[in-house]
């Protein structure tokens, strides 16, 4: 641990106002992105409401920067750097609602409040009203917003805007990224934005093909296809129309944005690996070999479950297994309707899904969920114990597994993920819990509760602008918790707490 | 004979009145509904109305039109002569023409491999769509410029000082 100095002047305080100040100012120039496109199509009003988002991101972040500006020099604690980041992604969604809100296709702030926070958290749940009729910048924002949020907001800033800081593993670590491709945090953080962007190129240039094949404009073909990207590799679930994914009524379309799917749920360092040449990487995985497995088993138990609904084989592939990925992606790209799961799923076919979307993807991606690894680790510790109970006493079982490299399977790595698995099943019991409360049925409780805190989105049909205000604040909170990994937003409470009783 | 044609010819009339009463009074059915009883509409007729959105997608002689009826938009698969019917279609600032489509409705559709669309058998403009003004807000333009403009003077301050 770092000797810190942090007791007097509330110096931890104040450099957490500084870091979050920089995220913040960061985010309002890619903002900026949005105000151009707003420019470029001459949606005026747009891009006022743009402006001035951006103007409160500058001005907020000058603030916090300027309060903090002697503490460039200072080390975070491990609770002052995980606080940063929960602080940072709920300032960065107070402020990014703004613009969505002042847009007037919400029905309420706390709506655009909803919309940003799952964008951010690339959940993908929408109150967004009369989205057929959005301005373009609004949709460029919303998407942006997936960007920003799949990437990590803080990543954002340690790639570009904090050269020279100290204690930057903190706030990595507290945006729910469990391991560094290199020793250098702010060298990882430049490999997976050059790994998006890589993506990102090759993803829209697909799409946009695909999407001149199949009858759109080049110009919209573009754009569809950008935030289409956005929305698939950043496991979001945004779409740039009402219909989602239906809007295109393509298979090929379909089947490329399932290819993004699980790109975006794949481990950056994994996709490092095998963009460098490390091929046998992707076959030895236990994270990749955890996910493949429940991916399969679930998709082909909710085939089972669904056979008759759909009339041929191609279908299924259509509706079962493109859900059941889009699910344990954590995306939430949707070809049916909500109400098409209400009526036409059965019971064992949403237990199934919903499993599959609190399973989630793979750690340091942008996925949500349980995630893949946390499941190979207690698969492994319970084939670990059971060899030993097999074994004479006087036998000592070491059980490995391979995920990036050889590791040893620890008590400590069980209990860590025993920890996350736990508090994902008491918020999710909960989530459903406050669903029931309000008069929904089970079903659709844990199915709409798993979809905010597995950060996936799709809906059963709860997810509306007419629905309580009070399950609104609930599903935002899961969101919010649900891609932090819990533990930064406790370390930020604590944080606030101590700091309080300090005075 | 006659009295054999006056009960064809009664029929006749019957079965046209049947018909008659059945396109004054039938109301076209909304979204919720067919989404909401998909199978009890599954291979039936409809109708279906509402604002042509987004963009027609031509495939072939046919083309995938977007119709939106205020709950939910279903792709609606018509001859691409009838989708050159349509000339304003819903997006930011334009009002899609409004359509009326009589088509055969499909859950699952075996043809599209498991699409939740309605097959066109006849299309008709209701409405016109057209084009809207935006109106811009003075006051929010200028208390926009102002605050943008503060918040980069200010952000400019902080990379000069290097902070």
């Amino acid at each position: 641990m770092y000797n810190t100095k942090f007791k007097e002047g509330h110096i931890e305080l104040k450099h957490v106002l500084y870091m979050t100040g920089k995220t913040l100012s960061a985010i309002g120039i890619v903002e900026i992105v949005a105000a151009i496109t707003s420019l470029l199509y001459r949606e005026w009003n747009m891009l006022f409401n743009l402006m001035i988002g951006i103007g409160l991101f500058f001005i907020i972040s000058f603030i916090f920067i300027f309060i903090g500006r002697d503490t460039k020099e200072e080390r975070f604690s491990w609770g002052a750097g995980m606080s940063m980041v929960a602080l940072t992604w709920a300032l960065g969604a107070l402020i990014s609602a703004v613009p969505p809100y002042l847009s007037g296709h919400f029905a309420s702030y706390l709506d655009a409040f909803f919309e940003v926070m799952s964008g951010y958290t690339t959940t993908g749940l929408v109150l967004i009203q009369d989205l057929d009729h959005a301005p373009m910048g609004l949709n460029m924002w919303r998407h942006l917003i997936c960007y920003i949020g799949g990437q990590g907001m803080v990543l954002m800033t340690l790639s570009f805007l904090s050269s020279g800081m100290r204690g930057l593993l903190k706030a990595y670590m507290g945006e729910a990224r469990d391991e560094q491709i290199f020793p250098n945090v702010m060298h990882t953080a430049r490999i997976i934005w050059s790994v998006s962007i890589l993506y990102l190129v090759l993803g829209t240039f697909v799409l946009t093909i695909n999407g001149v094949l199949i009858g759109l404009p080049l110009d919209m073909a573009f754009f569809r296809g950008l935030w289409m990207f956005l929305g698939g590799w950043d496991t979001a679930g945004f779409a740039p129309q009402s219909q989602n994914a239906m809007y295109f009524h393509s298979l090929s379309y379909e089947i490329v944005c399932m290819t993004l799917m699980i790109l975006g749920t794949i481990n950056f360092a994994l996709h490092y690996f095998i963009l460098t040449g490390n091929y046998k990487e992707g076959i030895r995985n236990a994270e990749i070999k955890s996910l493949f497995t429940t991916v399969t088993i679930l998709s082909f138990l909710g085939a089972v479950a669904l056979r008759g609904i759909y009339p041929n084989g191609l279908a299924s592939f259509r509706k079962t297994f493109y859900h059941f990925l889009s699910a344990h992606t954590g995306t939430g790209f949707a070809t049916i309707y909500p109400q098409q799961f209400l009526y036409e799923w059965n019971d064992t076919a949403i237990i199934l899904i919903t499993i599959a979307m609190l399973a989630g993807g793979s750690v340091c991606s942008t996925a949500g969920g349980i995630k893949a690894l946390r499941i190979a680790i207690l698969a492994n510790a319970l084939v670990n114990d059971i060899k030993k109970m097999i074994k004479p006493d006087s036998a000592v079982v070491v059980e490995k597994f391979h995920h990036l490299k050889e590791i040893t399977l620890h008590d400590k790595l069980v209990r860590n993920a025993s920890i996350i698995i736990l508090l994902y099943i008491v918020t999710f019991s909960f989530g459903t819990l406050a669903g029931t409360f309000l008069g929904y049925p089970l079903k659709a409780a844990m199915f709409e509760s798993a979809s905010a805190l597995g950060n996936v989105g799709l809906s059963i049909g709860i997810t509306q602008p007419s629905m309580p205000d009070a399950l609104k604040i609930i599903y935002i909170f899961m969101m919010w918790v649900g891609r932090l990994e819990f533990m930064s937003v406790i370390a930020l409470f604590a944080f606030l707490f101590k700091e309080a009783k300090e005075g | 004979m006659m009295p054999r044609k006056i009960l064809l010819l009664t029929i006749l009339i019957f079965v046209n009145l049947i018909c008659l009463f059945y396109y004054a009074f039938a109301k076209p059915v909304d979204s919720t509904t067919l989404l909401n009883n998909s199978f009890k509409y599954d291979g039936k007729t409809v109708e279906f109305q509402g604002e042509a959105i987004g963009e027609v997608m031509k495939r072939g002689k046919y083309a995938w039109v977007n119709i939106h009826d205020g709950q939910n938009a279903i792709g609606v698969f018509m001859k691409y002569e009838d989708a050159k019917k349509i000339k304003y279609l819903g997006r930011y600032r334009v009002k899609g023409d409004t359509i009326l489509v009589k088509g055969t409705f499909f859950r699952s559709c075996k043809v599209h491999s498991g699409e939740t669309d309605i097959h066109a058998l006849d299309v008709q403009i209701l409405e016109r769509g057209y084009k809207l003004q935006e109106k811009i807000d003075m006051k929010k333009a200028l208390f926009a410029i102002m605050l943008f403009s503060a918040g980069s003077i200010l952000i400019w301050f902080v990379f000069k000082n290097k902070w």
